[in-house]
C-alpha cells in the first residue's frame, strides 16, 4: 500500500484517455488481445485506437502495428497490455518512448506466483516509475470509465453509465457490480480491477474517485490491505469528500483463510476492521448485493436529516415487515405520525386507515391518494425519510389483463391504461418529492426483479433511481444513509 | 486479544511471560495520569503497613493483592485477596501473599484497596493489531466477557466524538441504562476512560498494550479495579 498520494490528474491518462493501444492484440476470438480489442470498440470509446500483433494483422478491422514504436507519438495516453510477463519491461520502455502515460497490465505471473514474481512485479513498478508511467495491474481484468465511453477490459460486461466508482482487489467483483448496474439502472462512472495493485492500490483509485466530479460515490471490494494506518488514513480522506462504501473479504475466520491464500495477507481482526470504518465514516456492507445497493442509493438519494422513516404501503403485511426492520436498523426510528400529519391525511382517506406510521392506505385509495398522501408525509419537517411500498401492483394486473384473451374488449384496454399511468404517476410523484423536499423517497417492490417491465419499477429506473427488490433491502440501504449523514453532521462536514 | 478474560491466559502465559509489564500499582498510576479514574488503593512494603491502610480506607472490605513489575497473572497464581475485613484477616491475606512473591517478580510489595461495588463490569484498553496499530478498545466484562464478545475497537487516536460513538456501538446498551438499582451509565465519564487510554497511547509510544479488567461501573461511574500496562522490550 503506497501511502503517498498521486495527483488525481495523473490518473486522466488512465481513465479519459486521448487514445488506446491494446498491445498483444490478437486475431484469436478467445484470446484477451482480441476481447479486450473488441470490448473496447463495441463500447463505442470515441478515442483513437490502436494494437499491436507480431504479424501485424488486420483485427476486428484495426490495422495492427508490430511494435509501440510505430504508434504515433502522442496519439494514445493508455496502453492495455494482454502480452506475457516477461516482454513487458520493454513494453513499458516503448510506451514512454510514445508519450503513454498509463499501462493497464492483464498479464499474470508477477505477485501472485510466488517470490521471482514478486521480485518482478517490484522491478516493472520501479522502472514505470522512473519512466513516469501509472502503472495499473498486473493481473487485473481491466478498467472501465462511461463519461468517455472507455470498456478496457478482458471480460464483460460493459455497465450503465452513472456516477458509482468501483474499485476492487477481485476482478470477479467489478463485474459483479457492473452486472447490478445493467439489472438496476444505477449505473457507473469508473470502474478497475486492481489485480495486484504492484504501484495503484485501491486506496489510490479511491483517492481519485473522491476528486473526479463523475463520481458521487466509491464503491470498493478489498480483502488484503497491508499497512492498515496508511489505509485508513487515505480512505477516512475519502469519505470526507464523498460517500464510501465497502465490502470485505475475510470478516470470518474461513473468509480469512480463503482470502489469506488468494491475495497472500491476512486479515486484520474483523472488529477492528469495523472499527475502522465507523471512525473514518465509510459504510461498511455485509454483501455484494448490499454494497452495490448502498452505493446507488448515495449516488440517487439525498441524505436524510435525521433518522425519522415514514413508512407509506398499500397493504397492511409490507408496512409491519418494514416496521420490524426500521425498528431493528440501531439508528433508524419509526417515527410516530405527528398530530397535524395525521389530521392531514385523515382529510384524504376514510377512517380505516392505519391512522399509525406505517401509513397503511388500506385499499381506500383513490385515483390520486397515493401521490397527494405522499406528499403531505414528504413535506411535513418531522419526516426525514419516506419508504413507499406497493409499486407496481396495478401495473401487475394490466399486464395479466394484457396477456388475457379478453384483452382489449370489455373495457379492459382503457383500464389497462390507466393502471399503467398511475404507476407511472406513482413513480414520478415519489421522484419529484424527492427532489423538492431533498429527502430521500425509496420505492420498493420486488416487481424491480420480478417484471422489470412493469410500468412502476421501469419508472423508478427512468428516473435514475434504485428501484428496490424488497422494503428490507431499502431500510438496509438507508441505515447506511443515515449514519454516513449523521457522521457528517456530528463532525461539522457539510 | 483480551488476555485476561478466563480462558484466554493458560494459552497466552508462556509467550506473554516475556512482555515487559508495568506493576500494577504503576500501570494504575499511569491510568490516572491520563485522566482514568482508578480505584483508590495504597502500596504497601509489609503487612503492618497492610493493616495500617486498610485502616486508613475506613474499615470496611478491601481487595489485598500482591504487586510486582513481573506479575502479569495475579488471579491464576492466586495473588488476589477480595472481600478481606478485619485487621487480623488482612494482616494474614499480606503475609501470605508476599511468602508467595517468586525472585522473578522483581520488587513487591501489596496492594490494598477498598471493594469497588458495582453490579456491572466493562473492559478497556488498548490493543495492538497487526495491521492497524494500537487501538482503543471497549467492551462488556464480566465472566461471559469472552462468549458475549461485544467489544468495539477505534484506531488511536480518538477524538471525544469517536469515544462517544464507541459507547453507541456496543449492542448491550441496556447494561449502559439505569440497571438493578443502580444509574444508567454516566457516559462522558466513560468517554473519559477511552480518550484517557488514547493520550496515553500517544504520550507513550512504547506502550504496546493497556488491560483495564474490570472496569467496575460504580454508582454510574467507571472505575479501573485493575489494570496492566505492557510497554515495548
Amino acid at each position: 500500500m503506497s501511502a503517498a498520494r498521486l495527483d488525481p490528474a495523473a490518473f486522466r491518462p488512465l481513465f479519459e484517455p486521448r487514445g488506446v493501444v491494446v498491445v498483444g492484440a490478437s486475431s484469436h476470438p478467445g484470446k484477451f488481445g482480441f476481447v479486450s480489442l473488441h470490448n473496447l470498440l463495441a463500447a463505442g470509446y470515441a478515442g483513437n485506437v490502436y494494437g499491436t500483433n507480431l504479424e501485424a494483422e488486420t483485427v476486428l478491422g484495426v490495422q495492427t502495428v508490430r511494435s509501440v514504436d510505430e504508434i504515433p507519438a502522442g496519439a494514445a495516453d493508455l496502453a492495455f497490455v494482454c502480452t506475457p510477463a516477461s516482454t513487458n519491461a520493454e513494453i513499458l520502455r516503448a510506451c514512454a518512448r510514445q508519450g503513454i502515460r498509463a499501462v493497464f497490465l492483464t498479464s499474470a505471473g508477477y505477485g501472485e506466483s510466488g517470490e521471482a514474481g514478486r521480485l518482478a512485479e517490484d522491478d516493472l513498478v520501479a522502472l514505470a516509475r522512473e519512466l513516469g508511467i501509472v502503472l495499473a495491474g498486473p493481473n487485473g481484468q481491466g478498467l472501465v470509465s462511461t463519461p468517455v465511453s472507455l470498456c478496457a477490459q478482458i471480460v464483460a460486461p460493459y455497465p450503465t453509465p452513472g456516477r458509482i466508482g468501483v474499485a476492487s482487489q477481485s476482478g470477479n467483483f467489478v463485474s459483479s457490480f457492473m452486472n447490478w448496474s445493467l439489472a438496476t439502472g444505477v449505473g457507473i462512472s469508473r470502474a478497475v480491477s486492481a489485480g495486484n495493485a504492484a504501484m495503484l492500490t485501491v486506496a489510490d483509485y479511491l483517492d481519485y474517485y473522491a476528486h473526479d466530479p463523475a463520481t458521487a460515490v466509491g464503491l470498493a471490494y478489498v480483502e488484503s490491505i497491508g499497512d492498515g494506518r496508511a489505509f485508513y488514513e487515505r480512505v477516512a480522506a475519502v469519505a470526507t469528500r464523498k460517500p464510501l462504501v465497502l465490502v470485505k473479504g475475510g470478516a470470518t475466520e474461513g473468509g480469512a483463510r480463503a482470502a489469506a491464500s488468494h491475495t497472500g495477507a491476512l486479515a486484520a481482526d474483523d472488529k477492528v476492521f469495523d472499527g475502522m470504518c465507523r471512525q473514518a465514516g465509510i459504510a461498511r456492507a455485509a454483501t455484494v448485493e448490499e454494497a452495490f445497493e448502498a452505493a446507488a442509493s448515495f449516488a440517487t438519494q439525498p441524505l436524510p436529516k435525521g433518522p425519522n422513516v415514514v413508512v407509506m404501503t398499500t397493504a397492511g403485511g409490507w408496512g409491519v415487515v418494514t416496521a420490524d426492520a426500521i425498528t431493528r436498523d440501531r439508528d433508524l426510528v419509526l417515527a410516530p405520525l405527528p398530530d397535524d400529519l395525521l389530521a392531514q391525511i385523515d382529510t384524504k382517506l376514510p377512517p380505516r386507515w392505519s391512522r399509525n406510521n406505517p401509513v397503511d392506505l388500506a385499499g381506500s385509495e383513490t385515483r390520486d391518494t397515493i401521490p397527494e398522501v405522499m406528499e403531505m408525509i414528504a413535506r411535513h419537517p418531522g419526516v426525514d425519510a419516506v419508504v413507499h411500498l406497493g409499486l407496481g401492483i396495478q401495473g401487475n394486473q394490466a399486464r395479466l389483463m394484457r396477456q388475457g384473451r379478453f384483452y382489449p374488449d370489455f373495457g379492459l384496454e382503457r383500464v389497462v391504461s390507466f393502471h399503467e399511468r398511475q404507476e407511472v404517476r406513482y413513480a414520478e410523484a415519489a421522484d419529484e418529492l424527492s427532489r423538492q423536499t431533498g429527502k430521500p423517497i425509496l420505492c420498493a417492490s420486488e416487481l424491480a426483479v420480478a417484471d422489470p417491465s412493469n410500468p412502476g419499477p421501469a419508472t423508478v429506473r427512468a428516473t435514475g433511481r434504485l428501484c428496490y427488490a424488497s422494503a428490507n433491502r431499502a431500510v438496509t440501504a438507508l441505515g447506511h444513509l443515515y449514519r454516513y449523514a449523521r457522521f457528517r453532521q456530528r463532525r461539522g462536514l457539510s | 486479544m483480551m488476555r485476561r478474560v478466563p480462558g484466554a491466559d493458560a494459552v497466552g502465559l508462556a509467550t506473554l511471560a516475556a512482555v515487559p509489564t508495568l506493576s500494577e500499582a504503576a500501570s494504575k498510576a499511569l491510568l490516572a495520569e491520563h485522566g482514568v479514574a482508578v480505584a483508590a488503593e495504597h502500596l504497601a512494603a509489609d503487612a503492618d503497613a497492610a493493616v495500617a491502610a486498610a485502616a486508613s480506607l475506613g474499615g470496611g472490605p478491601v481487595a489485598v493483592k500482591l504487586c510486582g513489575a513481573h506479575i502479569a497473572h495475579k488471579t491464576e497464581r492466586g495473588l488476589v485477596r477480595l472481600n478481606v475485613l478485619g485487621s487480623d484477616a488482612v494482616r494474614a491475606a499480606a503475609v501470605e501473599l508476599l511468602a508467595a512473591a517468586r525472585p522473578e517478580d522483581g520488587a513487591t510489595g501489596v496492594l490494598v484497596a477498598p471493594m469497588v461495588q458495582g453490579a456491572r463490569e466493562l473492559i478497556a484498553g488498548l490493543v495492538l493489531d497487526p495491521q492497524f496499530g494500537r487501538t482503543v478498545m471497549l467492551g462488556v466484562g464480566g465472566v461471559l466477557a469472552e462468549a458475549v464478545a461485544d467489544v468495539v475497537f477505534r484506531l488511536v487516536p480518538i477524538t471525544s466524538l469517536d469515544a462517544a460513538e464507541m459507547i453507541e456501538d456496543l449492542a448491550t446498551q441496556k447494561l449502559l441504562g439505569a440497571f438493578r438499582g443502580e444509574p444508567a451509565v454516566d457516559r462522558e465519564a466513560l468517554a473519559a476512560v477511552l480518550l484517557g487510554l488514547s493520550a496515553l497511547a500517544e504520550a507513550r509510544p512504547d506502550v504496546v498494550s493497556v488491560d483495564v479488567n474490570p472496569l467496575i461501573v460504580h454508582e454510574g461511574r467507571p472505575v479501573a479495579v485493575d489494570g496492566l500496562v505492557e510497554v515495548a522490550a
